[in-house]
């Protein structure tokens, strides 16, 4: 089972090779996600629309490694902005991808940018 | 600076720290504490939780950093292997070593395995670390896999052994609990309590085998048995052993301290060992000739040996240590205190058996009838915390005594009174020894607020919670008795209860979450305000869930409840459970199509499960073209008003159920609500359709229709009240408008109807008053309310088919038109399932 959140490891902004241009930033929901596809992995990408930010991170849940988290609900606690899982209502710091109400693995989180209206992902491969 | 090494962190060596930490004023003391285990101090008494969420964390007494602020120094991981009392040095297993100027020995207790011959096979546990349960649990998934009808034994029918049991059963195992004893518990239980425990675990499916002596456990490399007697034996694939425990006492003797005959280390009313610089607390202290393997006591000796170094000097261990116990298996109430079995010549029994309930409740009276002395309470110890009091503070006892266990037979008037009657000394928590002035003291002197506070400031309710509704109770009379209300607010982002946010929402005319937060709010919101309030304002407005579909909890986001592998599951509203057969057929065509699990619920309805989200609008295309609409099986609103066939083919009918049921079931589809509702109409009296095991439900009688409300079945079966009897039609939706209006109003998040009227201010009664006679004078604007959201009522899923830029949010991934690739089905009789995880 590991085997799926192995594959995704946090990119740092200074680690990104490749910007991958996913969509144009209408087409995503204000304050809600949508799961991104990038070769094999699934990429959850939040419009934190509330906050003017962007985040990305794995789509698998690592509690029951489900693709789910891109259908979870974003909002905040104490000031850290969170996404909760629709299956068990984990929630995962989208500033550092650590789950904030358990001691699961954090989840690997990956740099977004935004320029002429166009949302790009940063992979490092 | 002086050094204080505590050897052992589990709960009694935290507790010392914890104590430590909160006497010590001058900073003049060095604290080290060593653990054997991997983390940080847990809570083992809730330890069987980890078997429900795998969090160890979630266990942590204080996690790693506490100890850091503290200025503790915590070395995990490894074990004190010497102590040399003249040096007044210790050495550790990887050879390091500390000199001390007191030595505090926590070194708790090992389970005591019996040296049964093959005791060594693999599969055979104890249950003390996670590492056990985390070893168990492998074990039964591997079992699980070459075996579906694999069994576990325990050894050992106490306390902790039934724990075990229970906890080997939800792992899907067959359960069995061999005991040596002719009786259960037999620390705590008398013969017929014993008994009639027993009738009760045997019909939860766990199987009890009493007088049974092990003298072989069988198999080959792996356990495949139990040998008792010569022809005796028992199959079993696994074994956790729970047959008691012994002290950890072998530090201690190698220096020479003075040791118990059969072991544990003894130790004054101070704590101190025969070596007055050393002190030994919680499981491995032998006080009074005895070790108690519980926590109470041994966070009072934590608190003892503290005093001891930093504080009082002349403190004293109590000398009669309260044994009761309240056994926490979930299913059964088992609770013994005091004296449970007491000899004729101390006082006389009262007892109530009742083997078809299985209820079983005794108490011990003085001879006088004045005093409690113990008792024992089986199947139902709802009275335990109360009883237990009364027994601690040695109060009064009421003129019939045995009210106490039997309940005043007249009036209806509980016999006890209220937890503000106890003393002010009465102690509440034992665990962190609270007593009822600490709890209230605070609130009255406006130091603490709430039941957080109170909990936080003075530790009451966090060691084994059995305290906790009594302190709740407390908390919530002494507010009260101040004039305040006490509330539950919904978040960090809403400081208000639901009623509350509810009034505010619609006077000020929010219509979105963003409108809502500007009112009243703050933060970004969380997922518990956000389906909360999109509830209300569809409550409000009628709104379908498409309106702001961000806000929307998982299921409704999707309009369909996600499953166990991220499908969902698709469920058309079948009115009444009244189908055609071309329906049938549609129904039929749609999950051969796309391949779906099909069930008839439990709601007389259809559900078709294992659909991919990107194929959900095109299935409910295909639905709703044959005329079908959305069930909101999925919603916090109307499921289902089920139907029995009633007057037009049933030779009892009174009525015609069936158009009944449809007819409610049409005007409140799409209904939002605090919690589900379901309704029922049965044609008679014999009631079929289950009415008064739900919501609402209406039952035909001579003369009209008899309207019941706050049923359900689920976790706390309740059954629904009379509300009004003999009515016709007309009426009868006069008063569900009112009566479903008056809930959605003031109800709290996720509280069914039946809670709702527990916590309502006088009732049923009350209720009646306010929907029958209108005592509030707001009967036309609930009705108004009502007849509006009727009114506004749409079909979600037909919103979402006949809007294309709707369907968007279906798709699985934005950028391309790919299925998850991740779901793997495996084929269950002539269908299919999601492959377990
Ligand atoms: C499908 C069904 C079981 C079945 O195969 O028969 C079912 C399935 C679920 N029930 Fe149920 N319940 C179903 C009838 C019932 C009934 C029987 C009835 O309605 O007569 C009850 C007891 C009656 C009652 O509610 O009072 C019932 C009491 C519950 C409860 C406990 C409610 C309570 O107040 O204690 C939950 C949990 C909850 O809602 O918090 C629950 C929750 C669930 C959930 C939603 C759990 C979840 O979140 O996944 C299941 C959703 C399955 C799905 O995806 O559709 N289900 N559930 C039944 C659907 C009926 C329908 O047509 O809509
Ligand atoms: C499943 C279960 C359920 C229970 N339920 C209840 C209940 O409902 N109510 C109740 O009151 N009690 C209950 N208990 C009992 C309760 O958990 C114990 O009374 C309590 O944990 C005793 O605390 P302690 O600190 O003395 O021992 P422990 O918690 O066992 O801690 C001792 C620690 O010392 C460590 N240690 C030992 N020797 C060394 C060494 N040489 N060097 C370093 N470290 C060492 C051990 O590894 C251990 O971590 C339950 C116990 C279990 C296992
Ligand atoms: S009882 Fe209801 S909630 Fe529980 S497993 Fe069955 S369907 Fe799911
Ligand atoms: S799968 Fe995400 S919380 Fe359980």
């Amino acid at each position: 089972m590991d085997v799926l959140t192995s594959a995704y490891k946090t990119v740092k902004e200074s680690e990104v090779n490749v910007w991958f241009e996913v969509a144009k930033a209408e087409d995503f929901p204000k304050d809600g996600g949508v799961c991104v596809k990038y070769k094999d992995k699934q990429i959850a990408v939040y419009n934190f629309t509330r906050k003017g930010t962007w985040y990305a991170c794995q789509n698998v849940c690592p509690h029951k490694m489900e693709m789910v988290l891109s259908r979870g609900m974003i909002g905040d606690e104490n000031g850290i902005p969170k996404v909760a899982c629709p299956m068990h209502k984990k929630t995962f710091s989208l500033e550092t991808g650590e789950n904030l109400n358990g001691d699961l693995d954090a989840i690997a989180m990956y740099p977004v940018k935004v320029e002429n209206n166009i949302v790009y992902i940063g992979f490092s491969e | 600076m002086k050094s204080v090494l505590v050897i052992g962190n589990g709960m009694v060596g935290y507790k010392f720290c914890e104590k430590f930490v909160a006497n010590q004023v001058d900073g003049n003391y060095k604290l080290t504490v060593f653990g054997e285990e991997p983390r940080p101090a847990y809570d083992r008494v809730h330890l069987s939780e980890f078997f429900e969420n795998q969090d160890a964390k979630k266990l942590e007494l204080a996690p790693r950093n506490w100890y850091e602020e503290n200025k503790i120094e915590l070395i995990t991981g490894e074990r004190v292997s010497a102590i040399q009392r003249d040096l007044k040095k210790i050495q550790t297993s990887s050879g390091k070593e500390y000199t001390y100027d007191y030595l505090v020995l926590a070194t708790g207790s090992l389970p005591f395995v019996p040296p049964i011959d093959g005791v060594n096979k693999e599969g055979v546990f104890v249950y003390r670390t996670i590492e056990d349960l985390e070893g168990m649990l492998a074990y039964a998934g591997k079992l699980k896999q070459e075996k579906p009808e694999a069994k576990a034994a325990v050894l050992g029918g106490g306390l902790l052994g039934l724990e075990a049991a229970k906890a080997v059963m939800d792992m899907g195992l067959e359960p069995h609990v061999v005991e040596f004893a002719p009786k259960l518990m037999p620390r705590q239980l008398d013969n017929r309590g014993s008994n009639v425990l027993k009738l009760k675990l045997e019909s939860l499916g766990i199987n009890i085998h009493l007088n049974k002596a092990t003298s072989k456990i069988l198999g080959n490399g792996s356990i495949e048995g139990m040998q008792f007697g010569e022809d005796d034996a028992l199959e079993t694939d696994m074994l956790v052993i729970s047959a008691g425990i012994r002290p950890r006492d072998e530090l201690a003797k190698s220096c020479n301290l003075e040791m118990g005959t059969r072991g544990g280390i003894v130790v004054n009313n101070k704590m101190q060992t025969s070596d007055p610089s050393i002190f030994a607390i919680g499981e491995v202290a032998l006080y009074n000739q005895m070790i108690y393997g519980l926590v109470a006591p041994g966070y009072e000796m934590a608190d003892i040996a503290v005093e001891q170094i930093i504080g009082d000097p002349d403190k004293q261990m109590t000398e009669d240590i309260d044994m009761s116990t309240k056994l926490k298996l979930i299913g059964v109430d088992v609770a013994s205190f005091g004296e449970p079995f007491m000899p004729a010549e101390k006082g006389h029994s009262i007892l109530f058996e009742n083997k078809t309930k299985h209820l079983y409740k005794r108490i011990n009276v003085s001879h006088d009838g004045q005093k409690l002395l113990g008792g024992i309470l089986i199947g139902d110890a709802s009275d335990y915390n109360m009883l237990h009091q009364i027994y601690l503070n040695g109060m009064d006892l009421p003129e019939n005594v045995e009210d106490l266990i039997l309940g005043a037979r007249s009036g209806g008037e509980s016999s006890f009174g209220s937890a503000m009657s106890l003393p002010d000394t009465a102690q509440i928590c034992s665990c962190e020894n609270v007593l009822k002035q600490d709890i209230c003291g605070g609130l009255l002197e406006g130091k603490t607020c709430n039941l957080k506070d109170v909990m936080a400031e003075t530790k009451a309710a966090t060691g084994c919670g059995g305290c906790k509704p009594m302190v709740t109770e407390l908390v919530n009379e002494t507010l009260k008795s101040l004039g305040q209300e006490v509330k539950e607010t919904i978040c960090e982002h809403f400081e208000y209860t639901r009623q509350e946010l509810y009034g505010i929402l619609k006077v000020k005319k929010v219509h979105t979450f963003d409108e809502a937060l500007e009112a009243c709010g703050k933060g970004h919101g969380c997922e518990v305000c956000k389906p909360l309030i999109a509830s209300i304002l569809a409550s409000l407005y009628n709104d379908t869930a498409n309106k702001e579909e961000v806000i929307q909890d998982s299921n409704d986001k999707f309009l369909a409840n996600i499953q166990r592998n991220g499908t969902y599951s698709v469920v058309p509203r079948i009115p009444g459970g009244e189908i055609t057969p071309e329906k049938l057929i549609v129904i039929g065509e749609v999950a051969k199509e796309y391949d779906l699990y099909t069930k008839i619920t439990g709601g007389q309805r259809i559900d078709l499960f294992g659909a991919e989200l990107h194929q959900l609008p095109a299935i409910w295309k295909t639905l709703i073209d044959a005329g079908f609409e959305s069930g909101h099986a999925y919603g916090k609103s109307l499921r289902t008003v089920k139907s029995c066939v009633g007057s037009t083919w049933c030779r009892y009918g009174m009525d015609e159920s069936v158009s009944f049921a449809i007819e409610l079931e049409d005007r409140y589809k799409g209904l939002r609500s605090p919690h589900k509702l379901k309704g029922g109409v049965s044609g008679c009296i014999r009631e079929c359709a289950e009415a008064r095991g739900k919501d609402f439900g209406v039952i035909a009688v001579e003369g009209g229709w008899n309207l019941y409300v706050c049923g359900n079945g689920g976790a706390t079966p309740k059954h629904a009240l009379l509300l009004a009897e003999q009515i016709d039609n007309e009426t009868c939706i006069k008063y569900l408008d009112r009566f479903l209006m008056y809930y959605i109003r003031t109800a709290a998040p996720l509280m069914r109807t039946a809670a709702w009227l527990d916590k309502l201010e006088g009732g049923i009664e009350q209720l009646k008053q306010v929907v029958v006679n209108d005592s509030l004078n707001i009967a036309d604007e609930l009705e108004q309310e009502m007849e509006q959201l009727v009114d506004a009522y749409e079909c979600e899923w037909k919103q979402i088919v006949e809007d294309e830029q709707l369907q968007g949010r279906f798709k699985h991934f934005i950028n391309s038109e790919d299925s998850d690739d991740n779901l793997v089905f495996v084929p269950m009789r002539e269908q299919k399932m999601p492959k377990a995880w």
